[in-house]
């Protein structure tokens, strides 16, 4: 075991595969130079070179066919985008030939393909900048969909996902990437479509997305002061989706909370709302409580854009709303600090 | 090879792709084959010549029209009706009909229905050859309406930025469905543009089968020889309408007149006089086609009475 940052275990992760494997390289803006995608490809081209790590034109399109074309050949390609909004350019290959391509040649081919996109807040980022879009993608059958939230987690689910026959979107939050954590030596393999119980309890279930597992676990902690236990569930994998853990966890609490670090309408937290609902209908003692972005672009100002955000005291007053608790008073707890942490720029 | 057995190959591939697209065109209205089909008539010498020029080293790939590259590749048409047929012993169970075609065995890796879509598809499996010290090269077919498209531009630069050995092949005829190119292109010369990338570039106006293959057969070359890629402008007639089986030979008497001389040098007609011409009997020719006729009739009748693959299939082959 080590301590090492979210960032540097992506980084570990693909280096590891790519000694492993001599089919597996990676490739897109800003990978091989600028800020090696916030230090999590740096020195990949030193150690494997040119043909396995490089830099492309500004061609998202292209250069996601480019990646489909290798992968149905033998190799497994992880294209990296530094902003999930630059993927949009890429929704035709993705929606129309990646997720398709197989059951096109009645099985024949495979497309082992990793797709990397950073997502989420930074620092002024403004609505093209700061997208999560894994609902958009889980909608469409043919590609598995990874949102890992701990450093261990990025290695585990990174590597399983470059091993992974299919194609694989893999999101990334760039409040994350500074996070530290234990992370497993040598070789680490997280099994997709297994969520993670990071926190055990019994009033209420908060299934939380991305950095929104870190203001789930600064709610719980705070709930906890007043007696209120919450469960706190990472599905980690959002297509497939770990639907037993959930329905376990809610099944014995009886109430659930969806923090997804994303919008809400037609979103995740709804696929998992609607779950929820068929499969513990009888156990539930309240309708699921959604939180995610507000429904608007996403604006720049910084007022606005926390505004823009969920956050722990968001969860915490949907958590006392559903066990009919009074408003708590927290005034005292110190909230966002990770937001005065981050001194951007990008 | 010798220039009689060369012709020969050619003139086999040129007709069997005619009979067989002539076979959908007598079978569809019977609406067996529910699948729009874009049908190749007219286009033959650019599948077959080009086919001829490969190796099985070389990857291919095409679009919605891309029954003739299907059949000149493979030389096999059981498997080909039956996917129109959208049956079990189709390519892909009939999952995926006339748009997305694939011979992977063969190495016709798939063809997309989204008008340029498959072009950076091409790039990937150039450089997976280059990955893997094959000195295969990467062909892609597409028409002229794809040059619009924004991911065409994108992989010309990328497949000339990374040298990658792709053979992107313009299968012109003028029509994007159908609209002329002086309604659609703010340039004179798709050629003209893509000389202006480091890639080697080679035009030709021929319907005779055998120009076509020398032509792409120095493409080929030319790939190998100078680490660029290379692009191809090949001109041809499309008969039929853009989708369906009804000829199209254009609203106005100058689209009529230009009809006209096409089929006078209608590829087939082109090959089969060549054939002549270079010695080979009358009776020889013949025996060819009546082979080739027979293939076609057994497959499309072995395709019409072929099952549907079980229900529960509609699930299987999504994921790995």
């Amino acid at each position: 075991m080590k301590t090492m940052t979210f960032y540097n275990a992506i980084n570990e992760a693909i280096s590891h595969e790519m000694t492993r494997d001599d089919n597996v390289f990676i490739y897109g803006l800003d990978v091989a130079g600028n800020n090696y995608v916030f230090g999590s490809t740096a020195g990949l081209t030193e150690k494997f070179g040119t043909e396995r790590c490089f830099g492309t034109p500004i061609s998202e399109d292209a250069m996601t066919g480019f990646g489909l074309g290798a992968a149905i050949s033998g190799m497994r390609p992880i294209h990296v985008h530094s902003r999930v909004d630059f993927m949009l350019l890429a929704v035709n290959q993705i929606a129309n030939m990646v997720s398709s391509y197989r059951y096109s040649t009645g099985g024949k081919l495979k497309v082992p393909m990793v797709i990397r996109a950073v997502i989420g807040r930074s620092w002024g980022q403004a609505f093209q900048h700061s997208k999560s879009l894994y609902s958009i993608f889980a909608h469409v059958p043919g590609v598995k969909i990874v949102v890992p939230a701990t450093p261990a987690d990025a290695k585990g689910l990174l590597a399983s996902a470059i091993r992974d026959d299919n194609p694989v979107l893999f999101f990334e939050h760039r409040w994350l990437y500074d996070i530290a954590g234990e992370v497993p030596a040598g070789e680490h393999l997280v099994p997709l479509g297994e969520a993670n119980v990071l926190r055990a309890g019994d009033d209420v279930t908060i299934v939380a997305t991305s950095w929104m597992t870190v203001e789930a676990m600064k709610a719980a902690e705070v709930l906890a002061k007043r007696g209120v236990s919450a469960e706190v569930v990472d599905p980690r994998t959002i297509v497939p989706l770990d639907e037993e853990r959930i329905v376990r966890s809610v099944s014995r609490t009886g109430r659930c909370v969806v923090a997804d670090n994303d919008w809400v309408n037609c979103g995740f937290s709804a696929e998992v709302a609607a779950r929820v609902s068929a499969r513990c209908f009888g156990e539930l003692k309240a309708p699921v409580t959604r939180l995610g972005f507000a429904p608007s672009p996403c604006p720049c100002s910084r007022p606005l854009e926390t505004e823009f955000y969920p956050n722990a005291e968001d969860i915490i007053r949907a958590v006392e709303k559903q066990l009919d608790l009074s408003p708590a008073d927290l005034s005292a707890e110190e909230f966002s600090h990770w937001e005065n942490r981050f001194k951007g720029p990008f | 090879m010798k220039r009689t057995e060369l012709n020969t190959e050619l003139y086999e591939k040129v007709f069997f792709i005619r009979e067989a697209e002539e076979k959908i065109r007598a079978y569809y209205p019977e609406n067996g084959m529910k699948t729009p089909v874009h049908l190749s008539i007219g286009a033959e010498a650019i599948a077959a010549g080009v086919c001829q020029a490969l190796s099985a080293r070389d990857r291919i790939f095409g679009t919605y029209r891309s029954h003739g590259i299907y059949l000149a590749r493979t030389g096999e048409c059981d498997r080909f009706f039956a996917e129109l047929y959208g049956k079990a012993s189709g390519m892909a169970q009939g999952k995926t009909g006339s748009m997305h075609l694939s011979a992977v065995d063969e190495g016709f890796m798939g063809s997309s229905a989204i008008v340029s879509a498959i072009i950076p598809v091409a790039l990937g499996a150039a450089f997976a050859n280059r990955h893997k010290a094959s000195d295969g090269v990467a062909v892609v077919f597409f028409g002229d309406g794809a040059v619009e498209e924004g991911v065409f531009w994108e992989s010309v630069n990328a497949a000339s930025l990374m040298r990658l050995p792709v053979l992107f092949v313009c299968e012109d005829n003028g029509l994007a469905i159908h609209a002329r190119p002086e309604a659609r292109q703010g340039f004179d010369s798709i050629s003209g543009v893509v000389s202006q990338f480091r890639c080697n570039v080679f035009s030709e106006k021929s319907t005779d089968p055998e120009t076509v293959y020398s032509l792409a057969a120095e493409a080929v070359a030319a790939i190998k020889n100078t680490r660029k890629p290379a692009f191809l402008q090949l001109k041809y007639c499309r008969y039929i309408g853009h989708v369906g089986i009804d000829e199209d030979p254009g609203e106005d008497q100058k689209s009529r007149a230009e009809y006209a001389d096409w089929q006078k040098r209608d590829p087939v007609k082109v090959q089969r006089e060549k054939l002549a011409a270079l010695g080979v009997s009358e009776e020889s020719i013949c025996a060819i086609e009546n082979v080739l006729r027979e293939k076609v009739e057994t497959g499309i009748i072995a395709a019409k009475n072929a099952p549907f693959a079980e229900k529960r299939t509609v699930i299987d082959d999504v994921y790995a």
